[in-house]
């Protein structure tokens, strides 16, 4: 992998990171705030992947791994706890929740 | 000499019982007080027993003993203790206020049963014993200015005792802002000496301040003049007197210990203490004199107006500290000092006396009210006259007599421009002896003029206890006696009380060896005296036909309404202090606070800025984590 692709690469990374960034403040659903948070962490292991191949070292993937346990646990308790809101809130607006979700 | 401190701890004790043991019954209060100011009164004379008989070489008061209790704190190289020093003048000032007191506090057990706040009142003024003392054990100023300060709290608490009316409120918070303008001088006297000469104990600031002042110099002048300032605001004295007559509210033993006998003479005993620093300012020197003159008259004639009996000792107390300013104004250290010890004496027992007299009639303060006192309570009679004679320099009684003649002696021998101060101690010999008649012949003589005639009251109190006749006694005995300490020599007398203040305070001028002349000098004010009692004898009659023609509405002529109302100073402090402020003040803008309020609004202004950003929507949270992490990143790239 030249450092050309590498460049390449990494701004794909950058932009997925912001796409996810843009989409979770401009989304007022829960579940697509999710969902941006998903992309943005998958923006940070494509990073891990390409950084990984550019050197020839493990460590890279070792990390994504890493990072798809956490998306994994992070997404288990984020459905868990909007399966929990939805039946409080009309609908899964996170703007709704600054009274407290009464 | 090392239990000095007991002297103040007992009565500090017996405040600490009475405020924390609410629980005593009746009048234990009363013997826990006046038990407690009666140990003082013994550990002081133990004290004075054990100076004089230990003096080196048998020479009185030869040197003061330092003791001090513990550190107390370190501002630069000064570092003020806890400290006491007991010299001759300590030794006089201590047994003054303990056996005074302990004699008013007993006088109070009696005199103040049934009233509402019984404990209150013993505490406090076991409180006030304890401030005093302090005040005048004190080896350091600064804690000389913590008994002061706590004796002017104190006298503030017992004017305003009967707190549920409002003029007594009134006349405390009087007392207390009058005398502040003199203790902000004091204070700020105190950080002078403190900041220039780098020492705080008394002793030695004022042997540096010899050491490093030129006599006369503006520094030797502003120092003495703030310290003048803190003395004429606790001694009621021109121009910050008119305080004393409205502190007349509280109970009769308040003003007889207080406003008569011990905190109003602590500026007395202030100036005498740094004598050092007046004896560098000549100018202050001489502004004290004329002060102690003008109060002398001003209160003098003020008094001859009054109709409240108590008003009448208050100015009258006034114009006799006026002649302890005289004294101390002419460098007549032992003289002052006497004259403050035997005014004690008389001055408490006339309060105390009128106390009764004013509670036997039913709380009847006016003394056009009164009159045939003296046949139903001979007692009270016989006591006060006492203490009319003392006050009025006559004998057979010797306490006034003594010191007052001295102090006149002395200001003809000062000679050049101190006869004028002469002529006015003259002139107050008179008044003094016209305002005591008058008020001895309204009181007690003729015909009572009351409604209270025959008052159930009156025929009860008849007899008075033991408690309250005990000390009367006492009172009229050392007053009948107190001269004899310094009587003039060419009455045979022995100067013992001068010799003895002599280790503590540097030598009065000299008197004259003639005596002839000190003879004529003594015969003039006392003849001076008797021709004033039958001219009060005529005050009073005409003071009684006038009341008596037209009792509702009496227009008393503008100049007794000018005189009355003490020259008409508290008018003028009301117009030139009092009416600004309260009219700055009723506009709901204060300009002192602007400043303050100032910054409140600015921090409440930008608190409401700042929770505005904290609303609870994540989602501009995390927008604003976006461009805080995107500047970072920029700062750190670029």
């Amino acid at each position: 992998m030249s450092a050309q692709d590498l460049e390449i690469a990494l701004a794909l990374a950058a932009a997925l990171f912001v796409i996810g960034l843009a989409g979770m403040i401009a989304r007022r659903s829960l579940v697509f705030m999710l969902l941006c948070a998903e992309i943005m962490l998958n923006a940070a292991g494509f990073a891990f992947i390409v950084a990984g191949a550019r050197w020839g070292r493990p460590e890279g993937q070792t990390m994504f791994i890493f990072l798809l346990v956490t998306a994994a646990a992070e997404v288990a308790v984020g459905l868990a706890l909007i399966l929990a809101l939805s039946g409080r809130l009309k609908d899964l607006d996170a703007d709704e929740m600054r009274s407290g979700g009464a | 000499m090392e239990l000095i401190w007991l002297v103040p701890a007992f009565p500090l004790a017996g405040f600490a019982v009475l405020a924390f043991g609410r629980g005593l019954p009746g009048k234990a209060a009363g013997v826990v007080g006046s038990a407690s100011t009666a140990l003082s009164a013994f550990a002081a004379c133990v004290v004075a027993w054990i100076y004089v008989s230990g003096a080196p070489g048998g020479a009185l008061g030869a040197l003061p003993y330092p003791t001090s209790l513990w550190p107390w704190l370190e501002l630069g190289s000064a570092s003020p203790a806890i400290g006491f020093s007991v010299d001759a003048l300590s030794i006089v000032m201590i047994l003054v206020v303990s056996i005074v007191g302990f004699l008013i506090h007993l006088f109070s057990i009696e005199h103040m049963a049934g009233e509402e706040g019984y404990h209150r009142f013993f505490a406090y003024m076991n409180l006030f014993v304890a401030f005093m003392l302090i005040l005048v054990l004190a080896d350091n100023f600064v804690l000389l200015y913590l008994g002061w300060e706590g004796v002017g709290l104190c006298s503030f608490l017992l004017i305003g005792f009967w707190h549920r009316d409002r003029a007594n409120g009134d006349a405390a918070r009087k007392a207390f802002i009058v005398t502040r303008v003199g203790d902000v001088a004091l204070l700020l006297g105190i950080l002078l000496v403190a900041a220039n000469l780098g020492d705080l104990g008394i002793g030695e600031a004022s042997r540096r301040a010899i050491a490093a002042w030129a006599p006369g110099s503006g520094i030797a002048v502003l120092a003495a003049a703030l310290i003048l300032g803190g003395a004429l605001g606790k001694s009621a004295q021109l121009p910050l007197h008119t305080w004393l007559p409205d502190a007349m509210a509280g109970p009769s033993p308040v003003s007889a210990l207080i406003h008569a006998a011990t905190m109003v003479t602590a500026g007395v005993y202030l100036v005498a203490r740094s004598n050092a620093f007046f004896t560098l300012a000549p100018q202050v020197m001489t502004a004290v004199a004329v002060i102690g003159a003008a109060t002398l008259l001003v209160a003098g004639a003020s008094a001859l107006a009054q109709r409240d009996l108590k008003r009448i000792l208050a100015y009258s107390t006034m114009s006799q500290i006026g002649y302890m300013f005289l004294a101390l104004g002419v460098a007549a250290w032992t003289g002052a000092i006497f004259h403050l010890a035997t005014h004690a004496l008389f001055k408490s027992l006339l309060f105390l006396a009128a106390g009764a007299v004013i509670n036997a009639l039913g709380h009847e303060r006016d003394v056009f009210a009164m009159g045939g006192v003296a046949k139903k309570m001979p007692l009270l009679f016989w006591t006060f006259l006492a203490g009319a004679f003392g006050l009025t320099a006559l004998p057979p009684v010797t306490a006034g007599l003594a010191s007052k003649d001295a102090i006149i002696a002395r200001l003809w021998y000062v000679g050049g421009n101190a006869r004028l101060l002469w002529w006015a101690a003259m002139a107050g010999v008179f008044l003094t002896s016209l305002y005591t008649f008058r008020m001895l012949f309204l009181v007690f003589a003729g015909k009572s003029r009351g409604a209270h005639s025959e008052d159930a009251g009156l025929a009860a109190s008849g007899a008075l206890g033991a408690p309250t006749a005990v000390p009367l006694i006492v009172l009229a005995v050392l007053c009948l006696v107190g001269g004899l300490l310094d009587f003039p020599r060419f009455l045979g007398g022995s100067p013992f009380f001068g010799s003895f203040l002599g280790g503590a305070l540097p030598p009065s001028p000299e008197l004259g060896t003639d005596d002839v002349q000190e003879l004529l000098l003594s015969l003039g004010p006392l003849v001076l005296t008797l021709a004033g009692i039958p001219l009060a004898w005529l005050i009073a009659r005409r003071g009684i036909a006038a009341t008596t023609a037209t009792p509702e509405v009496r227009h008393p002529s503008r100049l007794a309404a000018f005189v009355r109302s003490g020259f008409g100073f508290d008018s003028l402090y009301s117009f030139l202090f009092v009416r600004p402020v309260s009219r700055l003040a009723g506009r709901g803008v204060d300009p002192v606070n602007l400043a303050s309020e100032g910054l409140r609004g600015l921090t409440m202004r930008a608190s409401r800025l700042l929770r505005s950003s904290q609303d609870g929507r994540p989602r501009r949270y995390l927008a604003a984590l976006a461009v805080g992490a995107a500047i970072l990143l920029a700062a750190v790239l670029l």
